[in-house]
């Protein structure tokens, strides 16, 4: 693996080898050390065209408990909100010496042209394009489903996972389906026709308006965030009318199997997609992920630089 | 005008096959084709040898982008001209979206004179319809068609033309001198921020679809307003199935429509999106491989009349980017006879009289191009390519006479190579190189 930019980047071999990295990794470090001198020397920038702040700390803690340098390279306050191309901020950082960069772009594909172009010569790792993907946030999502669902090892096999929520958006539901799908899980992408993208038929899922239907078969159930001004382009009439449709409440949490889990990527529109009741349940594991999220990003980025020392 | 002061007044093309028929030498006298003589018997100063390449009439490409006045980092009149000399042409129409607009007497007459002093091929200014492109007022039409640049075609390119009402008043309008309405169909709200054809693909990719319905409900409007008011109308660049469709059904009921396709929408799909390099972004869109199919269909059944390049230049760092900053648009000019060659000729979808007519003939009758495809006979004006139909050559954007360098075609074999081309009696392209 010499970038990750899509989940379907990883096969499920692949995929189950971050996911046991990560697993081994955040028992070491929680157990005695807090860093592992693996990435000293290394240089990892995070590069965000796009506000994200959890995302750039759950990175930036992964390098740093790898021992890896890190350089923050945010749109705003630096040179990129001048309106920097993203060629003249790759090049720059190719001049810093960046062994990998973490890129997280408005435009869907932005990372993929990073890696592509001939500007820079080190791992790009995309942190989210535009509508296109978010492949750390799929792994998250898959560790996290393993360890409550599977006993923390191998795949997915018939996990029944459902997606709610605006499809048509979210990087988050791209990548998911295409990487559970890979370690053998069932998707169900659950949203009203308008929030679901052409050819969505064609994806490796099935597909529902019908969120009650899911539910009852559901041994996890991922709400995506959907915002409110979607409906002030006709994708929804009104907030209300969404949330009585799709958003998950006590009574659809009452619908679900006693051991299913309730997930999110954050951050939540409480009162939205999810009623605060079951945001605060105890079978919503949004901390957990949140936690997991820096154990899989220190997987990535080890298996992309750590055995690689003194390569080029 | 000047070169015709400086045309030899006798040239031979020995050995040429007129639209790769028998061999013959082509006698040009004052500018004129004065006879097709038996091979090996014509004399004169100037003998080019022509030995079995291709002879078709000088291609007229009905929709180039020059980019001056304005971006003249991009291309300009004079690259612009030398382009469309190599790749075989001997006019080319001018989109008006430049800056200054041309919505005036005075900028299409700066075009048409710019034209004129590069001396290779004729630039036919094409005029806005709406001034500033805006969409909401119609621009001088019968200023720049009485003008010195005697405009007939007038377009909005690169913007649609999108108010039922002006269409309709501009499609009247133009009929007192003749002129035609070349519309880029798009809806624009159906288009907002759209980047890629809208399918499968773009769901995958997370950009934002160009969905074809928003081309083919524009087209349907259009012939029918075309068909109430007696208009004729021409489609530009149409790349979908369906409205090849509407096209051909409107052609069926008399409907005065001409249609045209771009080379690369014969040659390319949307998979090179995968990709996102952006020297693939281009409006409207790749379209998939089923469009493609039906566009070859429309284009050999005569449904789509006209091959025009559609070629825009693009200064590097509006390609250099990220998808979504990128510009729309290709170059076209130096490849679209072979890519016509390639995805046409050598199928067998047309011989060499039907790549004639749709690279020359169709465009130069549409644009009322006077002097223009009028094909390799005797008394014709001699504006004629001579093609070697059995050379390929590998495409490398350094070496394109363009200014710009957005080649889709990059590293790409093509088959037939442009030898020579006269325009009205003067060699402007000898040997591939542009004559001095
Ligand atoms: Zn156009």
């Amino acid at each position: 693996m010499r970038h990750l930019l899509s989940a379907a980047d990883l096969d499920a071999e692949a995929a189950i080898l971050v996911l046991d990295t990560a697993a081994e990794l955040a028992a070491v470090t929680d157990r005695s050390v807090k860093k592992l001198p693996t990435l000293r020397g290394r240089t990892v920038v995070n590069l965000f065209f796009e506000d994200s702040t959890r995302t750039r700390i759950s990175f930036e803690m992964a390098a740093k408990r790898l021992s890896a340098d890190v350089i923050n390279f945010a749109a705003k306050g630096s040179s990129v909100s001048k309106g920097e191309s993203l060629k003249d901020t790759a090049l720059t950082l190719e001049a810093m010496g960046a062994d990998a960069v973490v890129i997280r772009h408005h435009a869907s594909g932005a990372p993929h042209r990073l890696a592509t172009a001939g500007w820079i010569a080190g791992a790009v790792v995309n942190a989210g394009d535009g509508t296109h993907e978010h492949p750390t946030q799929a792994l998250l999502d898959a560790f996290t489903l393993r360890r409550h669902l599977r006993g923390g090892t191998g795949g997915l096999d018939g996990l029944r996972v459902t997606i709610v929520g605006d499809v048509l958006h979210s990087r988050v539901a791209r990548s998911n389906v295409l990487l559970l799908a890979t370690l053998g899980a069932d998707v169900t992408l659950v949203a009203p026709p308008t929030l679901l993208p052409t050819g969505v038929h064609e994806w490796p899922c099935r597909v529902s308006y019908d969120i009650d239907e899911a539910l009852p078969s559901s041994d996890a159930v991922m709400m995506l965030r959907v915002q409110a001004e979607r409906m002030h382009d006709a994708y929804f009439p009104s907030a209300r009318e969404y949330s009585r449709a799709y958003g998950l409440d006590r009574d659809r949490l009452g619908a679900l199997p006693d051991h299913a889990i309730v997930m999110h990527p954050g951050p939540m529109n409480r009162g939205m997609e999810i009623s605060a009741e079951v945001a605060d349940s105890d079978r919503a594991v949004m901390v957990e992920q949140v936690t997991n999220g820096v154990s899989v990003r220190m997987a990535v980025l080890y298996l992309l630089l750590g055995g690689s020392t003194g390569e080029k | 005008m000047s070169h015709e002061a400086t045309a030899p007044e006798t040239v031979v093309l020995r050995g040429a096959r007129p639209y790769g028929e028998d061999q013959v030498d082509i006698v040009v006298r004052d500018g004129v084709i004065a006879e097709l003589a038996p091979p090996g018997t014509g004399s004169a100063a100037v003998v080019v040898d022509a030995d079995g390449l291709v002879a078709l009439p000088g291609l007229v490409d009905l929709h180039t982008h020059l980019r001056e006045p304005g971006r003249e980092d991009a291309e300009t009149v004079e690259t612009g001209s030398r382009a469309a000399a190599l790749g075989g042409y001997t006019a080319v129409f001018a989109m008006a979206n430049t800056l200054p607009v041309a919505d005036t007497a005075g900028v299409v007459e700066q075009v048409w004179r710019l034209g004129q002093e590069a001396g290779l091929v004729d630039v036919f200014p094409v005029g806005a319809v709406t001034v500033g492109l805006g969409g909401t007022q119609l621009a001088e039409l019968g200023a720049m068609a009485g003008s010195a640049a005697r405009v007939r075609v007038f377009s909005d390119d690169g913007k649609c033309v999108h108010d039922a009402v002006l269409m309709r008043r501009a499609l009247e309008y133009v009929k007192a001198f003749d002129g035609v309405i070349a519309q880029h169909a798009q809806e624009p709200r159906l288009t907002e921020d759209a980047q890629m054809n809208e399918g499968v693909l773009s769901g995958v990719l997370g950009l934002t679809g160009w969905p074809a319905v928003a081309e083919e409900s524009v087209i349907a409007r259009d012939v029918l307003l075309a068909h109430h008011v007696g208009s004729r109308l021409h489609v530009c660049h149409v790349s979908t199935a369906g409205s090849v469709d509407i096209i051909r059904w409107a052609k069926a009921r008399g409907i005065e429509v001409t249609a045209e396709v771009t080379p690369h929408h014969l040659l390319l799909t949307e998979d090179l999106v995968r990709s996102y390099d952006p020297v693939y972004k281009v409006n409207p869109p790749l379209r998939t491989s089923a469009d493609v199919e039906a566009l070859w269909e429309g284009l050999a059944d005569g449904t789509i009349d006209v091959v025009a390049t559609d070629h825009a230049p693009h200064a590097l760092e509006d390609k250099d980017c990220e998808w979504g900053a990128a510009a729309f648009g290709m170059l076209g000019l130096q490849t679209a006879l072979s890519v016509v060659v390639q995805t046409m000729l050598l199928t067998g979808r047309l011989d060499w009289r039907g790549v004639a007519d749709r690279m020359s003939v169709a465009p130069a009758r549409i644009g009322r191009a006077h002097g223009h495809g009028a094909g390799v006979q005797r008394g014709a004006t001699a504006s004629i390519v001579l093609v070697d139909p059995e050379a390929t050559w590998v495409v490398d954007p350094e070496g394109l006479a363009s200014k710009s360098r957005n080649s889709p075609y990059r590293g790409m074999e093509l088959p037939a190579q442009v030898r020579h081309v006269l325009r009205a009696g003067r060699i402007t392209v000898r040997d591939g190189e542009l004559a001095s």
